[in-house]
């Protein structure tokens, strides 16, 4: 790859986590390594891009507008000026929207869902896990660069290079015409105690087998706290309306990777898994003994969560 | 207020899913709708009950005729369907499908709004929702919670990693809405009968004005290269719960550091 760019997201004034992920990737496939930030904040994340390998970040404040709209129209001009072969989003939010919109500019293909990239030649090849995670596609593009694919975080590991500061280039907004019309009115940050999801070292999170939404601050954000961690859930109860989404660990919510996945009353089901077998340890706490979740836990405790893990938060407090 | 829903009709997702030879996902099965695209039917009937009228229209991409699962979508409280069927759709991406979707959506008439689920179950490519507004040349609320229509404007409040925003545009729009932002309702008997003489436009793609190099297997420009099972992992201790299980996750937790 002679050119390979990172669409880089802030996570308040430092690069996200997933944005440093890319940027550590992108470096083993040789060439120049830029980043593209839609935000106000350019200045603040270039030391964090460039101690992971970007030499330059072009930078385009949205103002109000939705950051993957602008950030379309502003990498189709400055794809065209700067031809990159290959350009990384996160599968997030703004990743997710910019990623669309400019392969409809571009009108080339996307690949999504990656967990693993690889280049072979002229080739860039990008792997998915579909089917709840038991099978690896390995998919090519064909055709002309620029390659557009979104990657999961979690996927690969984020580590220095100790380079200098990005040099920032800032670039004008581009009038995105009547698709750049969304504008945000109000930001609400919701409280969180705690590290966050995706990063803590222990992950406690709660399924159906809680029995009721009632249950789940006592035991999943109990246990949470007394560990240091962060708490998840599954799927089922985040469609019920105990926890808000940003909780949801799986194929369709969060990648975790913890020392440590406590999961309590989780059935175990492979979409769910995809989100969480990769954690150094897993602790499962089920009453059926014949959970498919405790084919993959370290430690399986036949029992309810309702007599376990109230002896435990009692023993672990009495431990501090 | 017209409003356009795009509907996937997908295989039992509660069925191990297979890729046929030729590495696309087998659909051999009778499909249903997609459970996540009843939450943009279910809001698509309450926001034209709110506005006092208008239209729910479904549009769907689907091989073989399939009309199942937009049964269902009719059956709720839907209108009609445009239904695109066509052998030269198959093996067609993201992109390609995005193409064929928003001509169906121009094919349903007037429309102010389209609603999608924020990503199939089965493809989960994740990009059609702005694909489609790009296309459209409209703006994309992607992510929404909460959705509210009046005056003229749609206003969301959309999904972020630390919280939601509140993001407004003025109509046409296309909004992706994410599970839980409605509860969909059971097609009651007299609206499954209904649904049965509810009109289906099933077009080709020549009928959207579409050239067949764009979509299908001429279109995708991306190749299955393989495919293999992934690593499994080990279980490891199993124990019964008898009162005093807490004591093993206590040192369980202490060989680990954790306390
Ligand atoms: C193993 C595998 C991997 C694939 N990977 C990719 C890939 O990385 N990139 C790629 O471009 N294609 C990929 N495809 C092809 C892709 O799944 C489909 O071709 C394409 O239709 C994308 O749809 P989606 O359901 O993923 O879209 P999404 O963007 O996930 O769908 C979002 C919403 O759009 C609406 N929608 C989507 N499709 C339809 C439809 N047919 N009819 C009505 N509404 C619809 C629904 O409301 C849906 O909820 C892959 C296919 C397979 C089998
Ligand atoms: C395309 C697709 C994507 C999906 N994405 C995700 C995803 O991202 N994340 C996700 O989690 N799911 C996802 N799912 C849903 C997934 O298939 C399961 O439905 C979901 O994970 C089940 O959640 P659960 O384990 O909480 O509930 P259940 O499967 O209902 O399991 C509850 C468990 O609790 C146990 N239990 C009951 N009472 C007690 C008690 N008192 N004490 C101890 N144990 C008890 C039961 O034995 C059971 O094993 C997806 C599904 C599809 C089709």
């Amino acid at each position: 790859m002679s050119k390979v760019w990172v669409f880089a997201e802030a996570d308040g004034d430092k690069p996200s986590t997933a944005t440093l992920e890319l940027l550590t990737k992108a470096r083993e496939l040789g060439g120049t390594l830029e980043a593209v930030h839609i935000g106000a904040n350019a200045d603040a994340l270039a030391a964090g891009l460039g101690e992971h390998g970007a030499t330059t970040v072009y930078a385009v404040d949205p103002g109000d507008a939705l950051p993957g709209v602008v950030g379309a129209a502003a990498l189709e001009a400055l794809i065209g000026e700067h031809h990159p072969e290959l350009v990384l989003f996160a599968q997030s939010y703004d990743g997710r929207d910019a990623i669309s919109r400019l392969s409809v500019k571009l009108d080339r293909p996307v690949l999504t869902n990656g967990v693993a990239l690889r280049v072979d030649g002229d080739k860039v090849i990008v792997g998915a896990a579909i089917f709840g995670g038991n099978t690896l596609v390995d998919t090519e593009f064909e055709g002309e660069a620029p390659f557009l694919a979104a990657i999961r975080p979690k996927s690969f590991a984020a580590e220095p290079s100790g380079g200098s500061a990005a040099a920032v280039v800032a670039v004008p907004a581009p009038d995105a015409g009547r698709a750049g019309e969304a504008k945000v009115l109000e930001r609400h940050v919701e409280e969180r105690e705690g590290p966050k999801l995706e990063e803590a070292k222990v992950v406690v999170s709660g399924g159906r087998g809680l029995g009721s939404a009632e249950a789940y601050d006592p035991l999943v954000e109990q246990l949470a706290k007394l560990l240091g961690g962060a708490s998840g859930a599954s799927r089922a109860i985040v469609d019920a309306g105990w926890v808000p989404y940003s909780k949801q660990v799986g194929q369709t919510g969060k990648v975790v990777k913890p020392k440590l996945y406590i999961a309590l009353g989780i059935s175990g089901a492979t979409q769910h898994m995809v989100g969480m077998k990769g954690s150094e340890n897993i602790i499962a706490v089920n009453k059926d003994a014949e959970a498919p979740i405790f084919g993959i836990a370290d430690l399986g405790v036949v029992g309810d969560v309702h007599k376990v893990v109230p002896k435990l938060i009692e023993a672990l407090q009495a431990h501090s | 207020m017209n409003i356009a829903v795009c509907v996937k009709q997908i295989p039992d997702p509660n069925v191990p899913g297979n890729l046929d030879a030729d590495h696309t996902l087998d659909r051999s099965a009778k499909p249903q709708i997609d459970d996540s695209d009843m939450y943009g039917v279910e809001m698509a009937l309450q926001l034209a009950d709110k506005a006092g009228g208008g239209e729910v229209i479904l549009v769907s991409m689907a091989p073989n005729g399939e009309v199942s699962g937009l049964r269902t979508g009719l059956a709720m409280g839907s209108a009609r369907a445009v239904l695109v069927s066509d052998e030269a759709l198959a093996g067609s991406d993201a992109l390609s499908t995005a193409k064929v979707l928003a001509k169906a959506v121009e094919r349903a008439g007037d429309v102010d709004l389209v609603l999608t689920a924020t990503e199939s179950t089965d493809g989960y490519t994740g990009t059609m929702p702005a694909q489609i507004a790009e296309l459209l040349g409209w703006p994309s609320l992607t992510f929404a919670k909460h959705v509210e229509v009046g005056d003229g404007k749609v206003t969301i409040q959309r999904q972020t990693e630390a919280g939601y925003d509140v993001v407004v545009a003025s109509l046409p729009a296309v909004v992706s809405v994410t599970a839980g932002v409605v509860e969909p309702r059971y097609p009651s008997f007299k609206g499954i009968m209904a649904a049965k003489n509810k009109p289906v436009d099933q077009v080709t793609v020549a009928d959207l004005g579409l050239s067949p190099d764009e979509v299908g297997w001429s279109g995708a420009r991306q190749q299955i290269v393989s495919v293999a099972a992934a690593p499994e992992r080990q279980a490891g201790e199993k124990i019964e719960d008898d009162g005093e299980a807490y004591t093993r996750i206590v040192s369980f937790l202490e060989d680990l550091k954790i306390i």
